[in-house]
């Protein structure tokens, strides 16, 4: 007599939670009187229907990839960095700091704008972690006041200093200058750069945790601060270090919002980008290999979600409640283990697979 | 309860560490389970008390075949454990941890609570203050608490992990007159989980010995302590006699008129000396002050007055971090909660332990290393096995696999708990190895004869005052008794 261990490998978790979401947007969608089949079509058409859709889809996945990476470090190191949202609409805040004030060359213009948004990602995730290490406020609570902050910071500085000279909108500042934007294909959103950017730096974070000193150290830190201070790990270091690396992600993702998808600082600028990103680490496991296609389908969906608008009458959404019945059934059936790092066992046996 | 194991399998990897044992344990007698580290005796306890499903076998009590989901349900089906750690709730206070386990009801009726707790204390003899935070007693006093909450929720079949590990002879008394007790008076069944001879010749009533994963034999006690060793490890571990490499000269450790305050405990007064190579014991009841002053030497515990001096260098006040960079090694008595970290590997741990210059890890290194380690600390683990898989004698071991090479002092928190005869003896070997290379070593334990055994000398904690230094080859177990009473 064998008992059957509740311990299922991760893919299969994640599969089945993906089916259960679909069938209760389903249900949703059939209460609404439209036919799933509709549903879902339209949102598969309005994701990869035509080259611009899958080029939105792109450009809206870069910020979020790249607010995902970050935010695989301080959840290795057991930190809720609920301030990644923050910490992209800082990086907004800087590089447009640098778009409307400083007059440069182009490619000047550009490094200035992306140093600058990670500088400040970093500094405003600093701070969050100072709070956390000196001032023993939970990075959560800190995270949260932090976002609150740079929101009515960002509606200051479109209602105030850097508010479009006909004024009164309080939609956002006038568009950049040229030669401040990011260069883009074709007539899309999307920028290359931005993209090349994003694969390396889940590249190096990969490789950070995998096969650096500082990696095992996050690692150790979050899996037992107390063990991994008797083996001598520094917590307030790694802390503030790993809270600042994600925040540093988190602006340039944010300089990509302003310097690509629009082309001005507008309000909301992040729209809640760096709590999907939270949604899609949690997915993933915490496993960095996994975040670009969790991030990529999140993107889709949400993306899909608008046609199904246009197409439905419904309202889009329809997309975040996919997506965040998915995280919860994800949630659901791998328990807390599903936020663990996945031990070599597993990942062999998915290998072998 | 009458309680039958048949083919009673888990495995955890490679590792069977139960291969199909078969028992049978009748009401109202004292077992003892006995066995090297790793020898299987506890995870065949937590088969039986609910914390493992097995892989296979049958667990009946009265003659009906039992599965447990968890270990409350074990215990609604009357089978309660006692684990090395107690599993409470630190936080909390003793009558609020009682009442966890006690009311199903929405409203909490303490004063009931407390009488059925006062009652169920006197009967068994116990003293417990109610309104006490569980995290300020002492292992022995959370024993007794988790064996009447225990008791009350209906256990008819107590299962005690090492419990004579940690806790003082006072305890141990009470402890072995209230399971005599409630085996003769109230019937119930008592295993007694040990590797330590003594306890099982005092207290059982028959003894079953497990050697890697089976049952190797059973006799009736009492029975020849020359026969049941003979039963653990096919072979007699040899005596090996002691010297000592204690060198000459000016100090390593210097304590001058330290003074320490814990929680509860000030610690004045303290002056010692410890040479390159001296092994130093520290003897006391748990909560003395020796733990304080060991920390405090690590830098883990801030000095209110006097001075550290080590290597010549005034350390007062350093940090921990700058000690370990000093040279200085520190091991904690709590394996997985300040020594292990799980979710890890041997071979990360070895590499956070073990740090080489530069930013990346050469695994390849570490690997070889690690492999090397787990051979000369006899570690049952492969390379990339997670920590918390690893059964207690072999976590133990683990953290000395993970200590530097390099070491000038060496400061241990009871270095050989939960360690058989053998595996303590082989510790202890490796660690003369370093000890004749200089290294110094101070320690705490709560076991008299290794104090005795090893050390060259020790000095006893009462209360927070420290006893004069004795040498330890001119001193018995029963004088340091004495001194740990404070005479």
């Amino acid at each position: 007599m064998r008992r059957i261990r509740w311990h299922l490998p991760n893919w299969i978790v994640v599969s089945i939670a993906i089916i259960a979401s679909l069938l209760v947007t389903s249900l949703l969608l059939l209460l609404f009187g439209v036919s799933p089949m509709d549903g879902f079509g339209a949102m598969l058409l309005g994701a990869f229907g035509d080259s611009t859709k899958v080029l939105s889809v792109t450009a809206f996945w870069v910020p979020l990839a790249l607010a995902s990476a970050g935010l695989i470090l301080t959840f290795t190191a057991g930190l809720w960095n609920i301030g990644v949202e923050g910490q992209i609409i800082m990086g907004a805040v800087a590089a447009s700091w640098v778009a409307l004030r400083i007059d440069a060359p182009r490619p000047i213009l550009l490094v200035l704008e992306l140093s600058l948004a990670m500088a400040a990602g970093a500094l405003w995730a600093g701070i969050t972690a100072l709070l956390k290490t000196r001032g023993k406020v939970h990075e959560i609570f800190g995270g949260l006041a932090l976002n609150n902050l740079a929101i009515i910071f960002t509606n200051y500085l479109i209602s105030g200093p850097w508010q479009p000279p006909e004024g009164g909108t309080f939609r956002g500042t006038d568009p950049f200058q040229a030669k401040a934007l990011l260069p883009l294909y074709r007539d899309s959103r999307l920028s290359p750069l931005s993209v090349i950017i994003t694969l390396v730096v889940i590249a190096l974070i990969y490789f950070v945790l995998r096969g650096t000193k500082w990696g095992l150290r996050l690692k150790a830190l979050g899996k037992n601060p107390r063990s991994a201070f008797i083996l001598g790990v520094s917590s307030e270091r790694e802390t503030i270090l790993a809270m600042m690396i994600c925040g540093a992600f988190a602006g340039l993702g944010g300089s990509v919002r302003v310097l690509s998808w629009f082309d001005s600082l507008r309000q909301s600028i992040s729209g809640g980008i760096g709590y999907l990103a939270l949604l899609v680490v949690m997915l993933s496991a915490t496993r960095i290999l996994l975040t670009p296609f969790i991030a990529f389908f999140f993107s889709a969906v949400l993306n899909g979600s608008i046609t199904l608008q246009l197409r439905t009458q419904l309202h889009s959404s329809l997309g975040g409640i996919l997506t965040g019945v998915m995280v919860l059934f994800v949630l659901l059936f791998s328990g807390t283990r599903s936020l663990k790092l996945p031990s070599q066992k597993t990942l062999e046996v998915e290998e072998d697979e | 309860m009458q309680v039958i194991l048949e083919d009673i399998r888990k495995y955890f990897g490679d590792v069977k560490a139960n291969d199909g044992i078969n028992l049978t344990l009748q009401p109202g007698k004292i077992y003892g389970l006995l066995g090297e580290n790793g020898a299987g005796k506890s995870t065949l306890m937590k088969v039986l008390s609910g914390y493992h499903p097995p892989d296979d076998g049958r667990i009946i009590l009265n003659s009906t075949q039992v599965a447990f989901s968890s270990p409350s349900d074990a215990l609604l089906q009357g089978i309660g454990m006692i684990y090395q750690d107690p599993l409470d709730i630190p936080a909390m206070r003793v009558i609020e941890n009682y009442l966890l386990g006690w009311d199903r009801r929405v409203v909490l009726d303490y004063a009931r609570a407390e009488d059925e707790l006062r009652q169920n204390a006197d009967r068994m003899g116990f003293h417990v203050d109610f309104d006490a935070y569980i995290d300020s007693l002492s292992l022995g006093e959370r024993q007794q608490l988790e064996m009447l909450r225990l008791l009350a929720l209906g256990a008819e079949v107590l299962i005690l992990d090492e419990p004579t590990t940690g806790i003082s002879a006072e305890q141990k008394e009470s402890l072995f007159a209230s399971l005599r007790r409630l085996a003769e008076e109230e019937n119930k069944t008592v295993i007694l989980v040990s590797h330590k001879l003594s306890d099982i010749q005092e207290l059982c009533d028959h003894v079953f010995v497990l050697r890697r994963g089976k049952l190797i034999g059973s006799a009736d006690i009492p029975c020849p302590t020359q026969k049941l060793v003979e039963m653990m490890f096919e072979e007699l571990p040899p005596r090996r006699s002691r010297v000592s490499y204690a060198r000459d000269g000016s100090a390593l450790l210097q304590l001058q008129n330290v003074e320490v305050e814990g929680d509860r405990l000030q610690v004045g007064n303290v002056n010692l000396n410890i040479r390159d190579g001296e092994v130093f014991g520290l003897a006391g009841l748990e909560g003395s002050g020796q733990r304080l002053i060991l920390q405090a030497c690590a830098g883990l515990m801030p000095v209110y007055a006097g001075r550290i001096i080590f290597d010549q260098r005034d350390v007062t006040r350093w940090p921990y971090r700058k000690m370990l960079q000093a040279g200085v090694a520190y091991l904690p008595a709590g394996r997985l909660e300040e020594g292990l970290i799980a979710g890890l590997s041997l071979m990360e741990h070895i590499a956070l332990s073990n740090p080489m210059p530069g930013f990346l890890i050469d695994w390849r290194h570490y690997e070889r290393e690690t492999e090397a380690r787990i051979q000369r600390y006899e570690v049952v683990g492969q390379v990339n096995s997670f920590v918390e898989t690893l059964s207690g004698g072999n976590q133990q071991r683990s953290l000395f696999a993970m200590l530097r090479d390099d070491l000038k002092l060496l400061l241990m928190e009871h270095p050989t708990r939960g360690l058989d005869v053998r595996s303590a003896d082989w510790i202890w070997q490796l660690l003369y190895q370093r000890v004749e290379t200089g290294t110094a070593v101070l320690f705490i334990s709560a076991d008299l004869d290794e104090l005795v055994e090893r050390s060259d000398h020790i000095v006893a904690f009462s209360g927070g005052a420290m006893s004069r230094v004795v040498q330890a080859d001119q001193t018995t177990a029963d004088e340091l008794g004495y001194l740990i009473g404070g005479e």
